[in-house]
């Protein structure tokens, strides 16, 4: 289950993974993208958990919508418009719910890692985000009900996979084969989002 | 890290501030945004907004001015501006004639823009969008996000400018982009890597007699590093490598840029025009005008780039069109 209080516990533990490794996450992005990813990723959710303090909120949609908006006008890159859009897409799914459960999640993940790929013009097996988001959702759909330590496990292991892979579509691709070897900054990010939302869910 | 700065968190805004001041006379700020502007927008024309991460100094808002850019939106460092920043930029210098986005290829950039781009048009601004792409050095193939967009932006930012300010339609300014943008090719070097202020440390490391060719502009590994050699024949390597890739012959005319990365002196530059001269003289390919400067650099990286515009009567002649941006006078 999600309420507007564990989407604001979310971000906030989202936020403070994105602070304890903005070097980490910088690192990564050093080895085969731009730098700025630890960079972007702290400001952007420190500016969300900001947001979130300053109103009152009456439903998971429309917090959700304010990660969105946040999300694409403070952390820029790449990784605003992606992440925007997702939460994006998981807020317009979300509409109208009180009670935000399994079955609700599922089709509002699957709806943000559509976004995604859309957006991006990306798909699996590229060495992205998309490489986290699509197998957790295909997961989760899967399951009969919610399970928190699965949840991590699978983001975790989807990130992991992203080491082996030969960057196609982001600024890694230039690199090709010379990528290989890396996890994806933005997969690593993307595990955090999941990480932290396994630790709010009940 | 060394570096004349307060907050590392700040040095894009701090600079902005700094930056407009110098030139009031030319430019604005918009409110509440790091989107630069003409004062005064030359009337009925087709607006022309660029941008992108900041530490490329002049670019791009050294670009805005009579003669060539409206605004530029001004990212973080090395990052793509937001949409909601270019929206700004878009909705300030559109006077119902449409504005055309111009953008380096990056993926960032590109995401941005688009999205940008929707907005504007859902508040009925006709937008276009062009992607600059001259870097040879990366591949430019179904496998890659197809080449990076460098120094050969100034030359698209000239020509769409001149094209605007005559009073040329949204689809004309556009062609004539695109054709810029058909006929440059850069490639370029470096001696150091650059610092990002925030990340602290330098984004690879080289050692006192390796170079690394094929860099990109925002501290990217480029695609070779070997050990240093002569200003000319890493001139010269350069070159032919453009040179090829735009199937120049004998007879082709052509206007050149030798652009600094942010910490080479311009008597290096100087000598590296010196060789890039004698080798297009001696395939017989015509230099229309030369550039040396620094006009798209890497914040303190130490390097150069070479760009080559194969030029026509109409590229000749909006080249030559009266420019006022500070960073360009023609």
């Amino acid at each position: 289950m999600l309420t507007v209080q564990l989407v604001q516990e979310w971000m906030k533990k989202t936020n403070e993974r994105m602070q304890e490794n903005k070097a980490y996450l910088t690192e990564l992005d050093q080895a085969i993208g731009d730098s700025d990813h630890g960079i972007n990723m702290s400001r952007g959710f420190r500016e969300v958990v900001n947001k979130l303090e300053q109103s009152a909120y009456d439903d998971v949609s429309t917090v959700l919508k304010d990660v969105a908006m946040t999300l694409m006008s403070k952390v820029g890159g790449a990784s605003g418009p992606l992440y925007g859009t997702a939460f994006l897409k998981l807020s317009t799914a979300l509409k109208g719910k009180d009670i935000v459960n399994k079955e609700d999640l599922a089709a509002g993940l699957e709806a943000a890692a559509n976004g995604i790929q859309h957006r991006g013009k990306s798909t699996t097996g590229e060495k992205t985000m998309v490489d986290v988001w699509v197998p957790v959702v295909l997961w989760w759909k899967g399951q009969d009900e919610i399970n928190a330590e699965g949840l991590e496990k699978v983001a975790k292991e989807a990130m992991e996979s992203t080491k082996s892979m030969e960057a196609t579509k982001g600024r890694a691709s230039y690199l090709q084969a010379k990528s290989v070897g890396h996890i994806d900054p933005g997969s690593t990010s993307s595990y955090y989002i999941f990480k932290s939302l396994a630790e709010v869910l009940v | 890290m060394k570096k004349i700065i307060n907050n590392p968190s700040n040095v894009m805004e701090d600079m902005v501030k700094g930056m407009t001041l110098a030139n009031e006379e030319q430019w604005i700020q918009v409110e509440g945004t790091n989107v630069i502007c003409r004062k005064e927008l030359s009337a009925n024309k087709v607006g022309l907004v660029s941008g992108g991460g900041s530490g490329h100094e002049p670019a791009h808002a050294g670009y805005v001015g009579k003669g060539m850019l409206d605004a530029a939106v001004v990212g973080e460092v090395f990052t793509s501006p937001t949409p909601d920043q270019i929206l700004e930029a878009i909705k300030s210098v559109d006077q119902g004639n449409g504005v055309l986005l111009i953008v380096k290829n990056y993926t960032g950039d590109v995401l941005n823009f688009e999205m940008a781009g929707e907005l504007a048009e859902s508040e009925g601004i006709r937008v276009e969008q062009v992607i600059v792409n001259d870097d040879i050095a990366v591949k430019d193939s179904d496998f890659t996000i197809g080449r990076r967009g460098i120094a050969g932006t100034v030359f698209v930012h000239k020509i769409a400018g001149a094209k605007a300010e005559q009073g040329a339609s949204l689809e004309e300014v556009k062609a004539a982009a695109e054709k810029a943008i058909e006929q440059v090719r850069s490639m370029g070097m470096a001696l150091t890597p650059c610092t990002v202020p925030d990340a602290g440390k330098p984004s690879f490391h080289l050692a006192e007699d390796e170079m690394e060719i094929g860099i990109g502009i925002h501290g990217e590994v480029g695609t070779e590093r070997k050990k240093i050699t002569s200003a000319k024949d890493i001139a010269v390597e350069l070159t032919n490598n453009i040179l090829e890739d735009l199937s120049l012959s004998a007879g082709d005319e052509v206007a050149v840029m030798v652009n600094g990365m942010g910490a080479t002196p311009e008597m290096e530059l100087y000598i590296v025009n010196g060789h890039v001269n004698e080798l297009l003289k001696e395939k017989q390919i015509d230099i229309h005008q030369t550039y040396v400067g620094e006009f798209m650099t890497s914040l303190e990286m130490a390097g150069f780039s070479i760009t080559l515009l194969k030029v026509d009567a109409e590229l000749k002649q909006l080249l030559a069109y009266p420019s006022e941006a500070i960073a360009f006078r023609a």
